[in-house]
C-alpha cells in the first residue's frame, strides 16, 4: 500500500511538471527541484547537480532521464515507471490533439505567414541553443578538430550522423587512454 | 511495418542524444528526411510547435511525427522508443552511481563525443537555415521579399534571444512578423 501511495504521488508531481513546463528539459529543473527536493523531500537539494550532472552525461531527455533518476530513487523500477509515465501523459494527450488542429490552421493564409516568420525564428534559437552548448563544452585542439570533422562530414558528405556521434566518442575515449599512459610514463 | 520502423527510429534517437533538447536535432532532421516522413519544412514548423507546447522537446516530437505517420498507434510506439533508452540506462546508473561518475570510459567518451554533436548541431542549422532564407535553392539566389523578411526574422530574433527573452515570446514575436511581412508583400506586390 505503502509503495502505491507513493507511485501515485510521484506520478501525480511529475504530471504536473509535464503539464506545466514549456520549452523542454532545461525549463523543468527549477520545478523539479521544487516539487521534489523542497516540497516532498525525495531527494537531497545536494543531488539535483548530481541527477543534472548524469542526465546530461546518458542518453536521452533529459526530462525523461531526471524522472526516472527520482522514480528509482524514491520507490525502485514502478516509482521510475510512474515518474516516467507522468512526464509523457502530458505532452502524448497534447500533441496528439494538437496534430489534427494544425493540419486544418495550416489551410488558413494568415497561419501560413505566421509559419513563414516562426521558421525564420526557429533557427535563430537553435543557433542560440548551440552557442549555450558550445560555451559548457571543455574546448581544446581536440574538440576544435573532432567538431570540424564532424561538421564538415555531416555537412558536405551524406555519411550517417550516428557513426559521427560513435566516432566522437572513440576518439575521445583512445586520446583519454593515450594521455593516461603518458602520464604513467 | 510503420509501427516497427518508427519505434526502432525512436529507440536510436533516444540512445543517441545526449544533452537533451536540440542536441537530437542532426539525427532527428536525417532520420525523418530519410524515412520522407516529413519535409525540412514541417520539421522546422513542428520544432515551434514542441518548443511552445509542454512537456520535453523530445517527447513532443516523437508523438507528433508518430501521430501524423501512423496514428495514435504510432504516436504510442515512437514515445516509447524514444522514453525506453533513457529507462533503461538511467535504472542501471541509479544503482552504480559511485561507479559510473567516477568511470574512465564514460568521461571520456564523452569529452569526445560532446564537440562531436556541437559539430553536427552546427551543421544542422546551417543547412536548415540555407533552406529557410533560400528556399529555392543555390541556383537561384535572386533577392526577394521572402529571403529579405526571413533575414530580418532571423536577426531580430538572434538578437533578443542572446538578450534572454523567453522562447515562446520569441516564437510569439516571429510568427506576429511573418503574419505582417506575409501581408505587406501582398500589398506591395
Amino acid at each position: 500500500m505503502e509503495i502505491l501511495k507513493k507511485c501515485l504521488a510521484l506520478f501525480k508531481t511529475f504530471f504536473k511538471i509535464g503539464a506545466f513546463t514549456i520549452g523542454g528539459g532545461y525549463a523543468m529543473l527549477p520545478l523539479i527541484q521544487h516539487e521534489v527536493a523542497e516540497k516532498r523531500k525525495w531527494i537531497e537539494e545536494s543531488d539535483m547537480l548530481d541527477i543534472v550532472a548524469i542526465a546530461e552525461s546518458t542518453p536521452g531527455p533529459i526530462a525523461i532521464n531526471t524522472a526516472t533518476f527520482v522514480g528509482t530513487k524514491t520507490c525502485g523500477f514502478w516509482g521510475a515507471f510512474s515518474a516516467t509515465l507522468g512526464t509523457v501523459l502530458p505532452s502524448f494527450i497534447i500533441i496528439s490533439t494538437l496534430s489534427y488542429v494544425l493540419e486544418v490552421l495550416l489551410d488558413y493564409e494568415i497561419v501560413k505567414f505566421a509559419f513563414n516568420g516562426i521558421r525564420a525564428g526557429v533557427i535563430a534559437l537553435i543557433v542560440k541553443a548551440l552557442w549555450g552548448m558550445a560555451k559548457k563544452c571543455p574546448w581544446n585542439i581536440l574538440a576544435y578538430i573532432i567538431a570540424s570533422i564532424a561538421f564538415v562530414l555531416a555537412t558536405f558528405t551524406g555519411i550517417n550522423v550516428l557513426y559521427l556521434i560513435l566516432g566522437g566518442a572513440l576518439v575521445g575515449l583512445f586520446a583519454g587512454i593515450i594521455s593516461k599512459r603518458e602520464v604513467n610514463k | 511495418m510503420i509501427y516497427l520502423n518508427l519505434f526502432l527510429t525512436f529507440l536510436k534517437i533516444g540512445a543517441f542524444t545526449f544533452g537533451g533538447g536540440y542536441a537530437m536535432l542532426p539525427l532527428m532532421k536525417q532520420e525523418v528526411l530519410l524515412n520522407a516522413w516529413m519535409s525540412e519544412e514541417q520539421l522546422l514548423n513542428f520544432i515551434a510547435v514542441a518548443e511552445s507546447t509542454p512537456g520535453p522537446v523530445a517527447i513532443n516530437m516523437a508523438t507528433y511525427i508518430g501521430v501524423e505517420t501512423g496514428g495514435l498507434f504510432g504516436a504510442f510506439v515512437a514515445t516509447l522508443g524514444v522514453v525506453l533508452p533513457s529507462f533503461v540506462v538511467i535504472m542501471l546508473v541509479a544503482k552504480f552511481y559511485e561507479k559510473y561518475k567516477n568511470s574512465f570510459i564514460v568521461k571520456n567518451c564523452l569529452t569526445g563525443l560532446r564537440p562531436a554533436v556541437i559539430g553536427l548541431m552546427a551543421s544542422a542549422v546551417i543547412t536548415l537555415g540555407f533552406g529557410v532564407l533560400f528556399p529555392s535553392g543555390l541556383s537561384s539566389i535572386a533577392f526577394n521579399f521572402g529571403t529579405f523578411a526571413s533575414i530580418v526574422v532571423f536577426a531580430i530574433i538572434v538578437y533578443l534571444a542572446f538578450k534572454k527573452v523567453s522562447p515562446i515570446k520569441l516564437i510569439l514575436l516571429s510568427a506576429l512578423l511573418g503574419i505582417a511581412f506575409g501581408y505587406a508583400e501582398k500589398l506591395i506586390f
